[in-house]
């Protein structure tokens, strides 16, 4: 039963990691960038909410639906103002970029709200469910998390298979020049990428937010960036369902190893993990495309 | 004119005339300021090499390391495991050992460099960031695993035995003195290797896998060797950090310190060693510039987050201003000095295809 | 339940301090003046890098952003405010204090950077307070081998004791061997026969309190010791452990935000053993219920959580408005730092601060640096604590005992006297000497 349990809160994780690491995907397939300030970013947005439903009372949904507001415009700003620039440039500087705007938004964040650990408000019962005198390490908020990321993956990959809208953003990403040619408007839907990634950011941070053992706060969720990104890497970074694929991954299999190993050194689990997966795949699980190779 | 030509020909003279200057510069320096400025230069020249095997790493071979500072992890700690049994502070084999310590951190960054640059030959893109990112992350924790603590110190970390500083000179110069040498060093055998055919090597493999395996090189085998430098030059980084701090602990090596090493190459501009040096002034002086145009003792909110802000901003604003980096920044002047006219933008160090990493479009 | 298996994000991975603590009852007993060897004749000099005439520099390393900074960076303020406040009433000896004090944002890196331009530019006099156990160790070396004094580290390690290696280096809080062996002892005392199960942070504050704990109780009592990654917060199968291992008392060796996770998950499991015993580093009752209060809605309500719960403390409760030194703090607070809570962080930045201008006091008239490293080793302060400091030329550790008490409400009502002990095998006796009153202006001696 210790091992189910492990195996079930493994998995909870596991869907947390894939929320953040759908946002860098959604980046990945529009840009080519991995960004950075993911982390940051969802710290703002998490923010924001947190200051609507503490500070001013407001209710969990208001608060959930203006940090997604606050995504889409922070999201598309970050784009148009600070990546357009450097896009077409040299490979390394957007990461640079995204490196200085992270450090900027968590210094702007402890100047707005302080350099404390805040709670956020979970929306469902915390209490883990009971079968008989057993308890399951699962309960309704984590429930609503995992419903929360399934939803989120589907509508990302009916939007990109589905939609004219999803399909051109897929042909700017593939080749910017013969979708402009063919009358895309590249420009807007990278920015829509940015944008989109953020919102999807937003409602991540809002459901991790919750979670006990989390706080809102300008380094609140530097380390979750790491894991969604492994996430991300392990699924293939640009796809949908990768990512929640790696995500269950890297939580079940973090949480095994904690519980059997050893819960000292976690990161060289995650690097262990990396290693044996991109071994076998060196472009991840779910990448369709071939490795350019002779 | 006889031996302008002679240095033109010969990269072993002419990189023996940087390295003299070089040491001279510093040297001289060094007797000119006081103690905070000779230590801040000791972390200048550790820094630089550091920087400098990054970005030939990048820069030269095309591959990318988010995960550098698991090498000066790996420095530090065999410096500190081979310094720590002795005396502090007058030890008299500490002077003697220090140099064969540091020379044993070198190898042992290299074995560990060979290790990764194995792996990083098989991956391309973001899945090459993503295992050195998780290597800067899951290498410096192994000392707190319960079975390594009691070798390695555990969370407390090891104590190392500082080497004397030579009669009459003050310690913080003499730190810098060995930090220094070291930095003249690693330019000297740098500059040397980059100029050599294993850096001609390096690029061939960077701009064309598949026309450097026609032509005979052996892809994989470069971009180990690649790795195996860069890393030995971090591992030098890290065992000066060593002897400098006087101690090691996990929380020396954050994953901030891999990525601030990689915002100075890309800044300085990458794939010179010129640019490492401005990159390694610039990472040092920074934060501390960025400390001082906030005021000290920050007691309000917005004092205690300002250095943050402001270092963040002036990566954002150098990157946007300076796409080719500062050294980018200086050759387009002279050349325009020496054409009158405005030469072409160029991107002058193409990190082309495979180093396409994190931003490459035609692989999908 | 996130996993953060990363430095970045260290969210317990901070200094262990040991902050607020258990109020004692109005003290009695008027405050004794401790003699000084400052001598009344001569003029103020420079006599020391650092000390003019009118002025005396100190600086310190503080996480004032970052994953430390939660709460930690109340302290640095709340000692400036001190300092503050003995400026506007004339100084020591005629000094100003100035205090400078860098963010290191807890990176080992950075301290040391910080360090060297307070030492080498700045030319500090000595370095106060500087803050966390990984933070400082980088810069011991540095510290000793230049002789500045390195007073009062905050961090309860007991590495800061180490006079033949590090003769500038004193301690300032009790270090968690000793704080283990006292909660020890009264566990012991009061649950005879119940199983035990420890929740403990892994490293040297959980091992070292663990080790404390095990020198006063059997082991053969403990059910089970689970240690948690101070970077990593899911803990929530550590405490289905505890909560399976049948222990009737559950130890704690936590910083707050792990203790405020541990009830919470244990609160979640339905679990909730005869007593709970928290060490002074992660119980402060203000801190607590501030991280439980809002989780699930109030649902679950901070403030009964933490309800019951047994800890330890080495100075006053800052919620109890009878105290003395309280009432000196309070108004310090008041005037020069309103925008910060009152907890048991600003309380500690401002008894540290005390303890340093005693020190200063008894350096002399001219301080040099070794005569204030003489000073503090001569010892014989009266702070703000209900415990006396350990300081001899072979002892640098701080307070060498806590008081047991019991959450109640906000603050914590002490039970028994406060006890002394030892970091080895030494027994645990009773310290009945009251608590010192703070001085009527609130500055040493006078």
């Amino acid at each position: 039963m210790n091992f189910l349990n492990d195996v079930i809160y493994g998995a909870a994780n596991g869907f947390i990691y894939a929320a953040v690491a759908l946002a860098l995907v959604l980046i990945w397939r529009s840009t080519r960038i991995v960004n950075f300030a993911q982390g940051g970013m969802v710290m703002v947005t998490t923010f924001v909410a947190w200051d609507l439903v503490v500070e001013h009372n407001q209710s969990y949904w208001v608060g959930l639906v203006v940090a997604m507001l606050a995504g889409l415009v922070l999201g598309g700003a970050v784009e148009r103002i600070l990546i357009r620039p450097v896009e077409n440039g040299p490979p390394l500087n957007p990461v640079i970029v995204a490196l200085g705007l992270l450090l900027v938004l968590e210094g702007g964040a402890g100047m707005i709200w302080g350099n404390n650990n805040n709670t956020f408000p979970a929306q469902f019962s915390l209490v883990y469910y009971h079968a008989g005198h057993q308890v399951i390490l699962f309960n309704s908020d984590l429930l609503f998390v995992v419903i929360s990321v399934v939803v989120i993956a589907l509508l990302l990959y009916l939007l990109f298979q589905r939609t004219p809208i999803g399909l051109r953003m897929r042909a700017a990403a593939f080749n910017p020049e013969v979708a402009r040619l063919l009358g895309v408007p590249v420009s807007r839907l990278l920015t829509l990428g940015w944008a989109l990634a953020a919102v999807v950011g937003a409602v991540a941070g809002v459901l991790i937010a919750g979670i006990p053992g989390n706080y809102v706060s300008p380094n609140g969720f530097d380390g979750l960036l790491i894991l969604g990104f492994t996430a991300a890497v392990i699924g293939g970074l640009d796809s949908p369902i990768g990512a929640v694929v790696g995500g269950l991954l890297l939580g079940i299999v973090l949480q095994v190893l904690d519980g059997y190993v050893s819960n000292d050194i976690d990161s060289m689990f995650v690097l262990l993990l990396l290693l044996a997966v991109l071994m076998v795949r060196p472009n991840g699980l779910f990448t369709r495309h071939q490795e350019r190779r002779v | 004119m006889a031996d302008v030509s002679a240095l033109r020909r010969s990269t072993l003279l002419r990189s023996l005339l940087i390295a003299v200057v070089a040491a001279l510069v510093l040297f001289g320096i060094s007797e000119l300021v006081g103690e905070y400025r000779n230590s801040q230069l000791a972390s200048v020249a550790l820094n630089f090499c550091a920087i400098a095997g990054l970005t030939v790493l990048i820069g030269r071979s095309g591959q990318v390391s988010l995960g550098h500072g698991a090498f000066l992890f790996v420095g530090g700690y065999t410096v500190a495991l081979m310094l720590k049994h002795h005396t502090f502070p007058n030890s008299p084999t500490t002077n003697k050992l220090f140099i064969l310590a540091l020379l044993v951190a070198v190898a042992v960054s290299a074995a560990v460099g060979a290790l990764a640059g194995l792996a990083a030959a098989r991956l391309r893109g973001p899945y090459l960031a993503g295992v050195t990112l998780a290597l800067a992350l899951g290498l410096p924790e192994l000392p707190t695993y319960s079975h390594l603590s009691g070798w390695l110190g555990g969370h407390t970390g090891l104590v190392v035995n500082i080497p004397n500083s030579l009669d009459n000179v003050d310690f913080a110069r003499w730190q810098a003195w060995i930090c220094c040498a070291c930095a003249v060093i690693t330019l000297f055998l740098l500059y040397n290797l980059i100029h050599s055919r294993v850096g001609r090597a390096f690029e061939a493999v960077r701009d064309d896998e598949v026309a450097a395996s026609l032509a005979g090189l052996s892809v994989a085998r470069v971009q180990v060797l690649a790795f195996v430098v860069s890393a030995a030059a971090a591992g030098l980084a890290g065992g000066l950090y060593a002897l400098t701090a006087g101690q090691v602990d996990p929380l020396s090596f954050p994953l901030t310190l891999s990525l601030d090493l990689l915002a100075a190459s890309v800044i300085g501009g990458l794939g010179t060693l010129s640019g490492a040096a401005y990159g390694a002034v610039l990472i040092t002086f920074l934060p501390s510039w960025a400390q001082d145009v906030s005021g000290l003792s920050a007691t309000s909110k917005v004092g205690a987050n300002l250095p943050t802000t402001i270092f963040g901003l002036a990566l954002v604003v150098s990157m946007l201003l300076l796409p080719n980096g500062i050294q980018g920044l200086l050759s387009s002047i002279t050349r325009r000095l020496r054409n009158g006219a405005a030469p072409m933008h160029r991107t002058a160090f193409g990190i082309s295809s495979r180093a396409g990493n994190l931003h490459d479009r035609e692989d999908t | 339940m996130i996993k953060a298996p990363l430095r970045l994000a260290a969210l317990g991975a901070v200094a262990a301090l040991g902050l607020a603590a258990c109020g004692s009852s109005s003290s009695g007993g008027s405050g004794s003046g401790t003699p000084t060897n400052s001598s009344s004749s001569g003029a103020n000099t420079a006599s020391a890098p650092g000390v003019t005439a009118t002025t005396v520099t100190i600086g310190s390393h503080q996480p004032l952003t970052g994953v430390a900074a939660p709460g930690y960076d109340e302290i640095a303020p709340a000692a400036n405010a001190y300092f503050q406040y003995i400026n506007a009433n004339g100084g020591i000896n005629g000094r100003t204090i100035k205090y400078t004090y860098l963010d290191d944002a807890y990176d080992p890196t950075k301290t040391v950077a910080d360090v060297h331009k307070l030492v080498e530019q700045d030319k500090v006099f000595a370095i106060f307070n500087g803050l966390g156990t990984p933070t400082h160790e980088a810069v011991v070396p540095f510290l000793n081998q230049q002789k500045v004094p390195d007073l009062f580290v905050a961090s309860g390690c007991l590495c800061w004791n180490n006079p033949s290696a590090d003769p500038e280096t004193f301690g300032w809080q009790p270090d968690y061997t000793r704080e283990g062996k006292i909660l020890g002892a009264y566990i012991k005392q009061h649950y005879a026969g119940d199983k035990i199960a420890v929740f403990a942070q892994g490293d040297d504050f959980g091992h070292n309190g663990v080790k404390g704990l095990e020198d006063e109780i059997s082991t053969s009592d403990v059910a089970t010791v689970q240690y948690y990654n101070p970077t990593n917060t899911t803990v929530t199968p550590l405490v289905q452990n505890i909560a399976q291992s049948g222990a009737q008392v559950v130890v704690s060796f936590s910083v707050p935000a792990f203790t405020a996770l541990y009830e919470l998950t244990a609160a979640q499991l339905k679990f909730q053993p005869k007593a709970l015993v928290v060490s002074n580093v992660g119980s402060d009752p203000i801190t607590l219920s501030g991280l439980l209060t809002q989780f699930s809605k109030g649902a679950v309500k901070g403030k009964d959580l933490i309800q019951g719960i047994i800890t330890d403390g080495y100075l006053a409760s800052p919620s109890d408005p009878t105290n003395s030194w309280i009432q000196l703090f309070k108004k310090i607070h008041d005037k020069y730092i309103p925008k910060l809570p009152f907890d048991g962080n600003v309380e500690y930045g401002m008894a540290a601060a005390y303890t340093f201008a005693e020190a200063l006091k008894a350096a002399g008239q001219n301080p040099t640096r070794d005569s204030l490293v003489q000073a503090v080793e001569a010892g014989g302060f009266s702070g703000p604590g209900l415990v006396p400091f350990g300081y001899s030329s072979t002892d640098h550790s701080g307070y060498i005992g806590t008081q047991i008490g019991v959450i109640k409400g906000l603050a914590i009502s002490p039970i028994g006297t406060p006890e002394t002990t030892d970091d080895g095998t030494g027994p645990i006796t009773p310290y009945t000497t009251p608590q010192p009153t703070a001085p009527a202006n609130g500055i040493p001696n006078d």
